[in-house]
């Protein structure tokens, strides 16, 4: 098992998948589409293995890789896997696949289209797992370029459009945050996460930055903090997500939503709560009410919204926003007098919950939506559909499990990660925990709302005439999400027990430098 | 390593040979056009291979020359000057496989050409002041004819006007380098003299004379706002030229404001070191937000090797040895870069479609019609963009970190011009590759379909972006060179950190 580069070879097999196909042009549409599906599902399958030998009371990295790469700028080739790395490559093995199969039928230039898809696979995978700015950024901005792409070439009406806002939107984020790091390396001469957490946790990071004077400590903070706050996208920075996920190919609107919105999630988490311990305290009072203004505004966009994707979209921005909550709540709460870890160690553990959970169901919605889409030639209007629940009872079966997942019903998976990070945050900050439960209400309102009008009643517009059942290859699609949806309701402890160590070693160890 | 020197004597005599064979047989042009330029990388290349980047500046000849001035043939070389020489051969090498079609006087195209070739080789490896002087002069001529012979647009114009701004910043650059000469009475050229006597001068004198060679090389960086001749003459330059130009010959003036003016005169960057780098970061931004409304295809290129070559002079204005070292990287990535660029603009898009205006590329489907240059095109523009993983990126880090070291606002500053990098490219890549992307079936291709990609440029492209991949992924290579030849006592007193 030692020896191997096992992390590696979850980011390169991927990729390596993406040149197969670069450098064979005459492969068929079928062999191609196989061959994508099997280098995407290649990332679940190591995922499985690394489960047995991966050690679950640890909260260090493992299967590191480390080698020497640039000495002139102190990078290395930095590669670990922890608790929060691991859900989110199983998280990317199951919604990846799922993607691809969403897109099995996309007939126009296929193998561009998988090859752009892996690629973006392999960029996201190597976002989860890089330790060193300088490699980490590669994936960062590498995943950009697929995705404009994807966007651009396969989407709908105002795809180009879109495609343009969401790929200047994220590189003006990337460039203060190159910028911040750029600051980070002439202060300390490193760009390794875990030395600069090492660092920061000492105190001598902020005193390091504190050199440059002015106003630019915080500048650099403020750069990375909106690098990531555009990618998530953190309220007000979330203009670009609603038509870049609207206009995306419905696979991709999965792959987008599934995991690269959890790229930046991942970097709050890796990044900037390491780093700027200090920092993120001190301006988390206004952060919170950003959290939440993704929560209560994300929810009430989504129930103005007539375009069913778009709903979804904007049910994106609440959901991500939770685990962005939670974060931000415990930051506030970091250094206050008699807090027990007990509320923060619910948070955090309800956030990466919330992470996987929101993947699930966010990209199930989405390739639900997307059915419609392609039943109703191209209308997703939520005035266009009514009583499809009888002509399509699987399909309205299943888009509704998604539905009451998406919602946090009782029994399903999505009502644990909420759950959790309620209780944490009633702790920690009550007053938010109260405004946010207004975003759970408003989310029921809009989800049953959408459930009514297509599913219920008499059919109608497109639903009117032939709307056949899913197929067998869209059930397979669905299928997984779904059984994994009611599997970690019921035994959330199958994900919590992977990270529970770490999320309690860091709820242990809250105190400000 | 010693056979360095060859390269210049190479470029030379197959000037010569070319110019002889292309009365007879324009191929024969070429091949000896070729069959040299490869020859003289292939040396350079060996040189790289048994270099050892732990000295200072090697001397591969010394003999005097002009003994009653002091001046020596003096060539030496080190980690800088050997970055700049593997970035000369690629770039010669290249811009002829892209001048592969040239019909028109080949053997004189591939003189001129070579001639240019063998005065950049000539300035990187001069290590005395007139020496250097004398291939830089070399170097400019050649372009004038060039262009003015086988340009396009506006060719008179911009070739006159680039020989003019040129002549003007060697004025200069001359003016400075007589007056350090006479005032410091070290009856030397040597640049180590130079430097030498540099320290008796009083403060006033060496604030004037940095000024006057700075500015003058500068002028040739595209420093802003002394820059407008590069736009118009790269434009107006043919596809080899331009290549060349953005390529290498800008390269020149900032390796003479790096080898000469900022070692021998301190005190003067010291003084004017936040007026340098001002300038740079306004070239960054406004080189950038031009390119962002041009029309002219060619142009957008243009400006943005305005953009580009202010981060090289950001490097170098904030004197210490990360950013410098990021400002010679720079100059390399930008070299592969431009050169592949101005080679998809100007070759292969525009010999073939005969139009440049973005207006009227934008109602071909040229992502379908010419695949291999949309793809090329988007890896270029993705490396221009300063995505990691390609050259750029660990260059412009580099001038970043430094600059935030020197002056922080400098660096927050550029960093903009990073964002506009973006928004140019995919706006020109938009126009140019996708602009009909979706009203493809509704449009035909033209009657007659589009030559198809030749071998040679195929060769030509996969060349250079072999380059700015491999040194992205492995910047060691070359920062390995750099970095100890910027730590030599020679840079000490001008950029700080010459301790790693």
């Amino acid at each position: 098992m030692s020896g191997v580069p096992w992390l590696s070879l979850i980011i390169f097999v991927p990729w390596a998948g993406a040149l197969l196909l670069a450098v064979r042009p005459r492969l068929g549409g079928r062999a191609v589409r196989l061959l994508a599906l099997l280098c995407s599902l290649s990332t679940l399958a190591f995922g499985l293995a690394l489960l047995g030998s991966f050690d679950r009371a640890a909260t260090g990295y493992q299967f590191v890789e480390d080698h020497a790469w640039i000495a002139a700028l102190n990078v290395h080739y930095h590669l670990g896997l922890d608790g929060l790395s691991l859900i989110l490559v199983l998280l990317t093995g199951l919604v990846a696949p799922s993607a691809l199969l969403a897109s099995w039928r996309q007939e126009r230039d296929p193998r561009l289209f998988q090859l752009l898809f892996l690629f973006l696979q392999g960029s996201a995978l190597g976002v989860f797992l890089a330790l060193d700015f300088f490699h980490w950024f590669i994936f960062w901005e590498l995943s950009l370029v697929p995705a404009f792409f994807l966007i651009k070439l396969w989407g709908g009406g105002a795809a180009t459009r879109a495609a343009y806002q969401f790929i200047i939107y994220t590189m003006a984020g990337s460039a203060c945050m190159l910028l911040a790091f750029a600051a980070i390396f002439a202060a300390t001469g490193t760009l390794d996460f875990t030395q600069l957490a090492g660092l920061a946790a000492s105190g001598a990071l902020g005193v390091k930055l504190a050199a440059l004077g002015g106003f630019w400590p915080e500048a650099v903070f403020l750069g990375v903090f909106l690098g990531l706050a555009v990618k998530v996208p953190l309220f007000p920075f979330h203009t670009w997500l609603p038509p870049a996920y609207a206009e995306a190919p419905t696979g991709v609107s999965m792959f987008l939503t599934g995991v690269m919105s959890k790229m930046g999630v991942y970097g709050f988490f890796r990044i900037l709560w390491p780093l700027f311990p200090a920092p993120l305290h001190a301006a988390s009072g206004g952060l919170l009410w950003l959290a939440l203004g993704g929560v209560v505004l994300g929810a009430f966009a989504a129930m103005r919204q007539s375009d069913l994707k778009r709903m979804v979209a904007y049910s994106s921005i609440n959901h991500v926003s939770y685990c962005l909550l939670a974060l931000f709540a415990v930051a506030a709460a970091t250094g206050r007098s008699g807090l027990t870890s007990e509320p923060a160690a619910a948070a955090l553990s309800g956030a990466l919950l919330q992470m996987f959970n929101h993947g699930l169901s966010a990209s199930a919605l989405f390739f639900c939506v997307g059915v419609l889409e392609s039943r109703g030639g191209g209308r997703r209007g939520l005035a266009e559909f009514g009583g499809v629940r009888s002509a399509a009872p699987v399909f309205a079966g299943l888009c509704g499990i998604a539905m009451f997942s998406s919602l946090g019903l009782p029994g399903l998976n999505g009502f644990v990660g909420e759950f959790l990070i309620f209780r944490g945050v009633f702790g920690l900050a009550p007053w938010a925990a109260a405004t946010g439960c207004l975003g759970l209400l408003v989310t029921a309102i809009f989800l049953l709302t959408f459930y009514q009008r297509v599913f219920h009643g008499p059919r109608a517009g497109a639903g009117a005439g032939e709307f056949c059942d899913l197929s067998g290859l869209e059930t397979a699609t669905l299928a997984p999400a779904i059984a994994l949806m009611f599997l970690l309701g019921v035994l959330p402890q199958l994900l919590i027990g992977l990270y529970n160590p770490l999320v309690t070693f860091w709820a242990g160890h809250l105190t400000l430098p | 390593m010693n056979l360095l020197p060859w390269t210049i004597y190479l470029s030379f005599g197959g000037a010569a040979l070319a110019l002889a064979a292309g009365a007879r047989s324009a191929a024969a042009a070429r091949w000896i056009a070729l069959a040299t330029v490869a020859a003289a990388w292939g040396l350079v290349l060996a040189a790289a291979a048994g270099f050892m980047p732990a000295n200072g500046l090697q001397t591969l000849a010394d003999a005097a020359w002009v003994p009653s001035m002091g001046v020596r043939y003096h060539l030496a070389a080190d980690g800088i000057s050997l970055t700049l020489l593997v970035l000369t051969g690629l770039a010669a090498t290249a811009g002829v496989l892209f001048s592969w079609n040239i019909e028109e006087r080949t053997g004189e195209f591939f003189a001129f050409y070579l001639t240019l070739i063998g005065g950049v080789y000539g300035v990187f490896l001069s290590a005395d002041a007139f020496l250097f002087f004398v291939f830089y002069e070399i170097a400019i001529v050649p372009k004038y004819f060039l262009i003015a012979n086988w340009g396009s647009t506006n060719r008179e114009y911009g070739a006159m006007k680039l020989v003019l701004y040129s002549f003007a910043g060697s004025a200069l650059v001359l003016a400075g380098l007589l007056w350090a000469y006479a005032a410091g009475g070290a009856r030397s050229f040597e640049l180590q003299d130079l430097a030498a006597a540099a320290a008796h001068f009083t403060h006033g004198e060496q604030l004037g004379m940095f000024a006057l060679v700075f500015l003058g090389f500068a002028v040739l960086a595209g420093l802003f706002p002394f820059h407008t001749w590069a736009p118009t003459g790269h434009v107006a330059a043919p596809t080899a030229a331009s290549m060349l130009l953005a390529g290498v010959v800008m390269k020149l003036g900032a390796y003479g404001c790096l080898r000469v003016a900022m070692p021998l005169f301190p005190a003067g960057l010291a003084f004017w070191q936040p007026v340098i780098a001002w300038l740079a970061v306004a070239g960054i931004v406004y080189g950038g937000l031009v390119a962002l409304v041009q029309d002219d295809f060619k142009f957008v290129i243009g400006y943005s090797s305005v953009s580009h070559m202010g981060f090289v002079l950001l490097g170098l204005a904030a004197a210490n040895v990360r950013a410098a070292s990021g400002a010679v990287l720079q100059m390399f990535s930008h070299g592969v870069i431009a050169g592949l660029l101005f080679a998809v603009v100007g070759r292969i898009v525009y010999d073939r479609t005969h139009t440049r205006r973005l207006e009227e590329l934008s109602a071909l489907p040229l992502h379908r019609l010419l695949p291999f240059a949309a793809v090329t095109f988007v890896l270029a523009g993705l490396a221009s963009m300063g995505m990691p993983g390609f050259s750029g990126f660990p260059a412009e880090l580099a001038i970043l970190i430094g600059a935030w070291q020197t002056a922080p606002a400098w660096a927050a500053a550029a960093a903009l011009g990073v964002l506009i990098a973006a928004a140019f490219t995919l706006r020109v890549m938009q126009l140019a590759f996708f602009g009909s992307a979706r009203e493809v079936p509704a449009l035909e291709a033209p009657a007659t379909p589009l030559p198809a990609i030749t071998p040679a440029e195929k060769a030509g492209a996969i060349l250079l972006l072999a380059a700015t991949v491999v040194v992205g992924l492995k910047p060691d290579l070359l920062l390995n060179w750099i970095t100890p030849a910027l730590q030599s006592p020679f840079f000490q007193a001008v950029l700080k950190g010459g301790a790693p």
